[in-house]
């Protein structure tokens, strides 16, 4: 038998055959045979600014990739600050493997210092969870966690490991077999449910793809490009499934739902049959859900029988992983076509009709002003300068909307955005750890001036791994999308939304060693952005924009999805 | 509205908290849960009673049918099942009732676990509602105190239970890390 090793070693030798190639973390006084054990640089490890950054970084790194991100904290308060960047994960079913030092096993329960119940607290933040207080246990976990993290619906794993095993002895033996007997994948799609699926979308009036996260997870946009365009039906993308088909495609509506287009909602509120695939009815996409999409039939495909029927009854249900199930579907379609194609052929061209009329009635128009830059030309800018190649990343808040409304994406995992939990602080960690797995390419964060502080801390670390990441900062001198709703449904009685002493930054960005940038005029934006892309380094712009800008059109909270507030006719008057 | 929950879990720390944090997740008040191990010493049986909106039955199930532990979840609400509580109730009694209370006893089919001068301790097990009857016919012969177990049910339906096989990871590193 081979010689032992320390729980830290057999640990790292798990993470190698994992295929990690990158640690995000912080280390810490249980974590200590962690990082002796790292010291080599076996694996790179970045070491962050704070450990929501670190979860948040491993998030962009898995969103922008598909491979399983890994973020690493110490015990107690290390732990406790992954517990949002879990929640996201969780939220946006992205993999990630967490791991986080414990107290020695025989300290847990006394109050020990930096004690805390990591296993308990994430619980819920996790798609599952470990302690480990027995080094026999270790290898098999990891290998568990990584499986679980990247499997079936995709999610965060959190392996919890008491300071006695990563500095125990003990014979390393490879793994050879995980045993996970509750944890059954539907993968396939069945058969006959599938034949159906097909018999409906060809006898559909009015169908309607509606696509989402679960397209990119599995990997199957090759495959929905294929669908959408056999049936030829208008497809509308949520606002994790932005990439799944090229921005630019003919088929390819805008993102439905709170922010969606008049065209994205109109159809979704007119369509008869809607083709639900890898989305889960999200609030923020259905509206007032009793009048969502009241004309239509569903056929919803999932990886996760729990999403089938949750929000909204499924008429057929088809539980499986994407790219097979649409592989399946494209071949039936493609067989009958030839037989069913012609069967409501009229019917069709006078639906793409009303949705091209619908398009032209209250197109996603951007509003441009000689005399300040607006948010939406900021994007339309960044559009220009990205042509559907950069990888950007997003905060949450308005920009966050005007960026999913007016940049188009080729490919999928080039946007990144916190859709489910909508956590501010997320931008820009989120594209470190894109900018970490793509060294390469064009990475962009656009954050609000409110998210962009809870991040700042980061700009250590961009500088330290100099890392090229582009950080644009809509700056509205607000924290905008909470100011909008105290406009429309508060009587403009704005309440702790206006950001004051923002740092200059000019000097920040100096501070850090890195290129900053102050934005004001309209004129100046294409130079200063075509400037930042040039620098080899990282930038930091900051985008003065007009301040009382909203995001239109608007379904408000609780309305129908075709009840949007549509934007005011231009101009706006901007208050003084 | 009281629904009455079957789940077969892997006997595993932590695997309990899963399932009784799911319901208290949602706001959801136990009225019971009873839990043991099975003839399958790595497995474990659990009834739980919940008060759950009806509608949202068939979600929840699915819900606890994601966890990684859970091998089975079952609504046994209106399935065939038979579902039995014990309680211990102890009584203390007055000379002259004692007669009484073992006639009583002994329609319930109720045992005599312990007697003294002061009372009895009894044991009754059956259905949820019989075991209310006799816990308030016993009320009437003097102060009681009441420890009920909670339900245990055993499905009727005969369902096969399929275990996901073991996972082949021999090279894990040079598997593409995305695989499903
Ligand atoms: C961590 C966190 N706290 C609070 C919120 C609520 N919230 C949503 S948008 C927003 C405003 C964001 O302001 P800013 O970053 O300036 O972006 P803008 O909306 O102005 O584009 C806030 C506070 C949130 N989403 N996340
Ligand atoms: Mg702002």
């Amino acid at each position: 038998m081979a010689q032992t090793m320390s729980g830290a070693r057999i640990l790292m030798e798990c993470l190698q055959r994992e295929g990690v190639e990158v640690i995000f973390g912080y280390p810490g006084g249980v974590t200590l045979p962690l990082y002796d054990a790292m010291y080599e640089g076996a694996i790179r490890h970045i070491l962050v600014r704070h450990e929501e950054n670190a979860c948040f970084m491993a998030s962009g790194y898995a969103r922008s990739t598909g491979k399983v991100g890994v973020a690493c904290a110490t015990s107690g308060p290390g732990a406790t600050n992954l517990v949002t960047g879990l929640v996201d994960c969780m939220m946006d079913s992205i993999p990630v493997v967490a791991l986080t030092g414990q107290v020695s096993s025989k300290l847990i329960g006394s109050d020990a210092f930096q004690e805390a119940d990591t296993f308990g607290i994430t619980r819920s933040a996790t798609k599952h969870n470990y302690l480990v207080k027995d080094i026999k246990d270790l290898a098999s976990v990891i290998h568990e966690a990584f499986y679980l993290a990247s499997t079936g619906r995709p999610g965060p794993v959190l392996v919890d490991i008491t300071k006695d095993v990563l500095q125990g002895q003990a014979h390393y033996q490879p793994v050879h077999a995980i045993h996970l007997p509750g944890y059954k994948l539907v993968t396939e799609g069945h058969a006959g449910q599938i034949r159906r699926a097909a018999q409906m979308m060809w006898e559909a009036s009015r169908p309607y793809v509606y696509a989402g996260g679960g397209i990119i997870a599995s990997g199957a946009h090759e495959e929905l490009r294929e669908l959408v365009e056999t049936l030829d039906a208008p497809t509308v993308l949520t606002l994790m499934g932005l990439g799944a088909l090229p921005g630019n495609h003919p088929n390819f509506i805008s993102m439905p739902g709170m922010h969606g287009s008049y065209a994205a909602n109109m159809g979704m509120y007119e369509c008869d049959l809607l083709i639900a695939l890898g989305v889960r009815f999200d609030d923020r996409v259905t509206g007032r859900l009793a009048s969502f999409a009241p004309h239509a039939k569903v056929i919803h495909v999932d990886i996760d029988p729990a999403e089938i029927g949750k929000n909204r009854a499924a008429d057929l249900p088809i539980v499986g992983d994407a790219k097979k199930v649409l592989t399946k579907l494209v071949r039936v379609l493609k067989e009958t076509a030839p037989e069913m194609k012609p069967l409501r052929e009229k019917e069709r061209r006078e639906w793409w009709n009303q949705i091209r009329a619908w398009q032209e009635e209250h197109p996603l128009k951007p509003v441009f002003s000689a005399d300040e830059i607006k948010p939406q030309h900021l994007m339309v800018e960044i559009d220009r300068i990205s042509n559907g190649r950069a990888i950007v990343s997003v905060d949450v808040g308005q920009h966050q909307m005007w960026a999913a409304q007016f940049i188009r994406f080729d490919r999928p995992r080039t946007w990144l955005s916190s859709s489910g939990l909508g956590s501010m602080g997320f931008g820009l960690p989120a594209a470190i750890g894109a900018q970490v797995a793509h060294p390469d390419a064009l990475v962009i964060a656009i954050v609000g001036d409110g998210g962009f502080q809870m991040s700042i801390p980061e700009l250590s670390t961009i500088a330290n791994q100099g890392l090229p990441v582009k950080v644009i900062i809509m700056n509205n001198g607000y924290l905008g999308m909470v100011r909008q709703w105290q406009d429309l449904f508060y009587q403009n009685r704005l309440s702790a939304v206006q950001i004051e002493a923002f740092p200059n930054i000019e000097k920040l960005a100096d501070a850090y060693g890195i290129r900053g940038r102050i934005v004001e005029k309209p004129s100046e934006l294409r130079p200063a952005l075509e400037d930042a892309i040039r620098h080899p380094g990282p930038v930091l712009v900051d985008v003065r924009v007009s301040p009382f800008e909203n995001v239109y059109p608007m379904v408000p909270a609780g309305a129908a999805i075709n009840e949007m507030v549509l934007a005011p006719p231009r101009p706006v008057e901007v208050p003084a | 509205m009281l629904m009455t929950i079957s789940v077969l879990m892997e006997n595993k720390p932590g695997a309990l908290m899963r399932v009784t944090g799911l319901l208290s997740q949602r706001g959801y008040n136990i009225e019971s849960l009873t839990v043991a191990r099975t003839l399958d010493p790595s497995l474990s049986r659990m009834t739980i009673c919940v008060d759950v909106e009806p509608r949202l039955r068939p979600l929840l199930i699915k819900q606890i049918h994601r966890l990684v532990n859970v091998l089975q979840a079952a609504d046994l609400t209106e399935a065939p099942a038979v579902i039995r509580e014990m309680v211990l109730v102890r009584i203390r009694t007055s000379l002259d009732n004692r007669t009484a209370i073992l006639k009583e006893a002994e329609i319930f089919g109720a045992r005599v676990v312990d007697s003294s001068v002061e009372g009895f301790a009894l044991e009754a097990s059956g259905d949820p509602e019989k075991l209310e009857e006799f816990i308030a016919v016993m009320e009437t012969y003097g102060e009681i105190e009441v420890t009920r177990s909670g339900l245990v049910a055993v499905s009727l339906e005969p369902k096969r239970l399929k275990l996901a096989p073991p996972i082949p990871r021999a090279h894990p590193q040079s598997e593409p890390a995305h695989t499903r």
